[in-house]
Formats: C-alpha cells, structure tokens, sequence
C-alpha cells in the first residue's frame, strides 16, 4: 500500500488507478475557520465524482483548491497537496491562467459576459491564444456550442448578448466557454440549482455525454442528481471527507452512519 | 382604536410635509427657470455663435466665452476623467480594502464636496502663481480636479454593481485581472461609467470660480492654451455684475444657455442609467 502519507492514511476508495488529479492531505483555512479538513482524494479520468454533503461542510472550499479560485479569496489559506498529472499545482512556478485553462470550474449561478454569444465563447481561446484565424475560431466556437448542446438553439443568433438567453441556456453557454479552453478537468459547484427540471435535466445528460473526453467533479445538493450523473460519490461533513466511494455503493450500502443518515434523510 | 387613529394622524401630517417640501423645492426650481427662460430667451439671436463679446455699449455675442468654455471642459475632462476611472477602478478592483483605499476614499469624499473656489485657489498657486499669467490650461487643470472625484465615485459604485460571478468566471477561464478589467468588467459597467463621465461634464461646465483664479477671462477670441481665455461662467459673472443693459442680456442668454446644457446633460445620464439597469438586468 502506498496510500500512507505523513498526514495520515487515506480513506478506502479515496485513491483510483492512474488518477489524473490528486490531493492529499489537503487543508483549507478562512482565516481562523477550518473549512477543509485533511482530505485526500483522487479525480479519475473520463469519470464524473459527485461532491455531497450538508450546506457549509466545505465542498465548495475543497472543488475551488483544484484550479486554486481560492487564490482571489482574502484570507483563505490552502495546505497540502495537490498534483495534476503528476505535477504540483501549487507550486511556485506553476502559471494559474495556464492552470485553469486546464482545470476548468462553472459556477452555480450562470455569469455570462456582457457581450455576444460568440465572444463570450472565444473569450478563453482568445486568451490563450487557441485559435489561429478567424476560421478556426469559428470552428472552435461551433464545436464548443455543439458539445455543450447549445448549438442548434443559438447558431441563428451568435451576435446577441449572452444575458439575452434563458437561464439553462446561459448555463450551457457557460459550459461551452469552459470546454472551448480544452480543459482536462471540468469543476462544476451546484450547476443546476439556479435552473428548472427541464434545464436541469438537460445539463445532466450533458455532463454524461462530457465524460468521455473530461473528468468532471459536481457538487450537488440532489441526491438524485448525484446519483444519476456520478460514478463515484465522495460525502463531506464539517470539512472532513467521511466517505468516498462508487455511486452505486455509497447509495446501497454506506459504510458510514454519517452517510447514511445524511443520504436516507434526503430519500425522505 | 385611538392608538390607529394617533398613527393615521401622524402619517397624513409627515406626507403633507414631505408634500410641501416637495412643492416648494419645485416652485423654486420653476421660477429660476422661468426667470432664466424669460430674459434669457430675449437675448438669444444668432448673433450670439457668431459674434465676440462686445466692449460696453455695443452689440456683440458669446462666441469666444463658448468656445472657451467648451474647450477647457473638454480639456477637463480629458485629463480628469482617466484619473478618476482608474482611480475608482483601484478601489473596485485591487486595493478594496487596504488602507491606501480607505485615505483614498476619505479624501475624495472631501474632494467632492469641497468648494470649487479652494480647487481654484490651488491651481493658482500651483500653475498661475508660477507660469506668472493666467492661461486656459490652468482653468483646464482646475476644471479636471473637479472631475477627478465625480468620476472616481461613479467608476466605483459601477465596478461594484458588476456581478462577482462575472470577475471569478473571467478568473477561472485564466484571465490576469487587467484582462478581466478591460474585457469583461469595464464593459459590463459601461454604461454607469459613461454616466459619471456626463455628470463630470455637467458639473464642472457650470463652475466660476475655479476659472476666475485661472483662466480669468478674455475679451477677443483666442485659442491658446498658453494665454487667458474667455468662458461662459465667467462672462455671465462679469456681465451680469455691469450696468450694461446689452451685457446683462448677454449674461442672461449664457446662463440659458448653461443651464440647458446641463439639464440635458443630466437627462441623458438619468436615461443611460434606467438603461444600464434594465438591460443588463442588475439589481
Ligand atoms: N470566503 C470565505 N470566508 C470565510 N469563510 C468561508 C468562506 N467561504 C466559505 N467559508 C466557510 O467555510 C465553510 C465551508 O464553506 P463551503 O462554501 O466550502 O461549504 P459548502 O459545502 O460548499 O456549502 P454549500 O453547500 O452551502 O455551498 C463554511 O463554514 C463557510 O462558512
Ligand atoms: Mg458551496
């Protein structure tokens, strides 16, 4: 076993073959408040893992350390490891722009840019430089629409305002413009909860049809919901990690009381 | 019982109050402007866009008050405003809580609020005192700080109506924050910091006292920056003063003349702002 580390042992099923992310031993800190307590948890690739938990037991704190966003946050204090492919994220000489185009994250409320459609989509890729000419953009922009399942409701109107679109379409358009970097990694906090059934069912199929070529880490409050798009659960509670498994065990049969009450409870 | 009739008592008598405050503040409001409508409009004739301001006794217009009024503004302006918005872009964006930012605020707030004849008096010293004469770019430099702090504030308050979702979003995609100011925040904010930029306009056109001590005033047309230059404020100042009878009409058709622009400056930024917040859809 290699899963010894000086902060203590890892959880069962914390670690997964050939991981693309890692973090161990990881501690969040908001000024005094201990957020995130010691966690180690491995991203598997072409795998969506569901982050659950109750309101403030560090999900969000923990989803933010992975493209480091807790670096624009006054105060906040990270610990511990964190590696992607092999190479630490946070260490000195790692570029946090390059980071993110790596390890992308949408937010719970959709925040398109005031500008079109199209821009807001070639906003990273003009950034990073990721499209040669004006003809490769377009092409990067219409395959970015297309995989966030956008396309076909947009493609008449790309030169209108990103705030002109439904609430579910300006998530989806959010999705767009994070893929359209060609990251590894899609972080997504509470993508859903601003959104209708309807909305929301549409971006689950979405995240399903993304695993193929992202990993993808959720966080969710729905039960249902982690447990439909997810193939691995990881459950929190007061910042510590309790329990991390695969979907299908952590909701038959949790080894935890912890997650099972926090689980059955949500079942009702 | 009593008690709800005590209660409906005392808000009828506050409403009548506010009421008649509202009222008289109107009522003020509307005899300047009658005032202001019926000498200044006497006055007006195209004479007054075409013609220099006239020695006493004789005919004359605004012309070079106008142009001289309008060049130091927008000289003003050009050299305020961009202070002001990047000013009002540090306290939004990077130094929001430091202590810089607090004595920044505070001496804005003064700023804001001090009377122009102090900014007048300072130019003085700083730029008429040594340059030894006055000239159109000291009254330029003195209508500027007076923009400074109207555009600063208004940068400010817009920066920090954009959403913060907005800025992370711009953050997680790998943008430094100087690209997230220019391409996401300062658009998003456009129409308020547009705004603030009118009203820097409307306040400082309308100033006399920090242009006595400055750009004092000229009779003949001229455009050098280097020399005195005529000015509305200062002109209806001086011609409102005088017993001319065709002078005071010449004042009065340059304060018709202000107070319009200003008024439509005004309007066109309470719209751009209805604009701002019902397209964007901010709360
Ligand atoms: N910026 C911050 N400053 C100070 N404390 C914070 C900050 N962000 C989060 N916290 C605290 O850290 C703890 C974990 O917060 P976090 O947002 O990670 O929880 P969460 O699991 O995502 O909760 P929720 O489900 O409500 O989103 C909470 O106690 C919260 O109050
Ligand atoms: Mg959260």
């Amino acid at each position: 076993m290699d899963t010894f580390t000086p902060a203590g042992t890892i959880l069962n099923g914390a670690s997964v073959q050939d991981a693309l992310m890692s973090a161990r031993a990881v501690n969040v800190f908001y000024a005094t408040k201990h957020a995130v307590k010691n966690v180690s948890l491995d991203i598997a690739r072409h795998q969506v893992l569901a982050l659950i938990g109750p309101s403030g037991c560090g999900k969000s704190s923990f989803l933010r350390c992975l493209n480091r966003m807790n670096d624009t946050i006054q105060g906040a204090r990270v610990e511990g490891l964190i590696t992607l492919d092999g190479q630490d994220i946070y260490e000195a000489r790692q570029d946090v722009a390059q980071l993110r185009a790596r390890v992308g994250i949408v937010f719970q409320k959709p925040t398109p840019f005031p500008q079109s459609i199209y821009a807001n989509v070639a906003y990273g890729p003009r950034i990073h430089g990721l499209a040669k000419d004006r003809g490769s953009m377009d092409e990067l922009v219409q395959t970015s629409l297309e995989r966030a399942g956008l396309w076909e409701e947009v493609k008449d109107r790309l030169s209108q305002t990103g705030t002109s679109l439904s609430g579910g379409q300006q998530q989806r358009l959010c999705i767009a413009r994070t893929i359209a970097v060609n990251p590894e990694v899609i972080l997504m906090d509470e993508p859903t909860s601003a959104l209708d059934p309807i909305a929301s069912a549409k971006i689950e199929d979405l995240i399903d049809v993304l695993r193929t070529n992202y990993a993808i880490v959720i966080v969710t409050h729905n039960m249902q919901q982690a447990a439909r798009v997810s193939q691995r659960t990881a459950y929190f509670h007061m910042g510590d990690l309790v329990e991390v498994g695969t979907t299908n065990m952590m909701f038959t049969n949790p080894q935890q009381k912890l997650t099972e009450d926090y689980i059955s409870g949500r079942f009702g | 019982m009593n008690r709800r009739l005590l209660r409906k008592l005392r808000n009828g008598a506050f409403l009548a109050l506010s009421l008649l405050a509202t009222l008289l503040g109107l009522a003020c409001l509307a005899a300047i402007l009658w005032t202001l409508l019926a000498h200044g409009l006497a006055g007006m004739s195209g004479q007054l866009f075409t013609q220099m301001t006239p020695p006493p006794g004789e005919k004359g217009g605004l012309l070079n008050a106008l142009y001289g009024s309008a060049m130091m503004t927008l000289l003003g302006i050009l050299i305020g405003s961009p202070i002001g918005v990047l000013a009002g872009t540090y306290l939004a964006e990077y130094g929001k809580n430091s202590r810089l930012s607090v004595v920044i605020r505070f001496i804005n707030d003064v700023l804001l609020s001090a009377p122009s004849i102090i900014i007048g008096l300072f130019i003085y010293e700083l730029v008429v005192v040594r340059m030894g004469h006055f000239s159109a770019i000291a009254g330029a430099l003195a209508l500027a700080v007076l923009a400074i702090p109207v555009t600063l504030r208004t940068t400010e308050d817009m920066l920090n109506l954009v959403p913060p979702g907005m800025k992370d979003s711009s953050a997680a995609l790998g943008a430094y924050p100087w690209r997230t100011t220019l391409s996401v925040l300062y658009p998003a904010a456009r129409s308020g910091i547009v705004t603030g930029l009118l009203l820097a306009i409307a306040r400082i056109s309308g100033e006399t006292a920090p242009l006595l001590f400055t750009a004092l005033n000229n009779q003949f047309w001229s455009t050098n920056l280097n020399a005195p230059i005529a000015n509305l404020p200062v002109v209806i100042f001086l011609y409102a003063l005088s017993p001319y009878k065709d002078w005071q009409d010449l004042a009065w058709a340059g304060a018709l003349i202000i107070t319009m622009t200003i008024l439509l400056l005004s309007i066109a930024a309470r719209v751009i702002l209805a604009y701002l917040q019902t397209e964007r859809g901010f709360k």
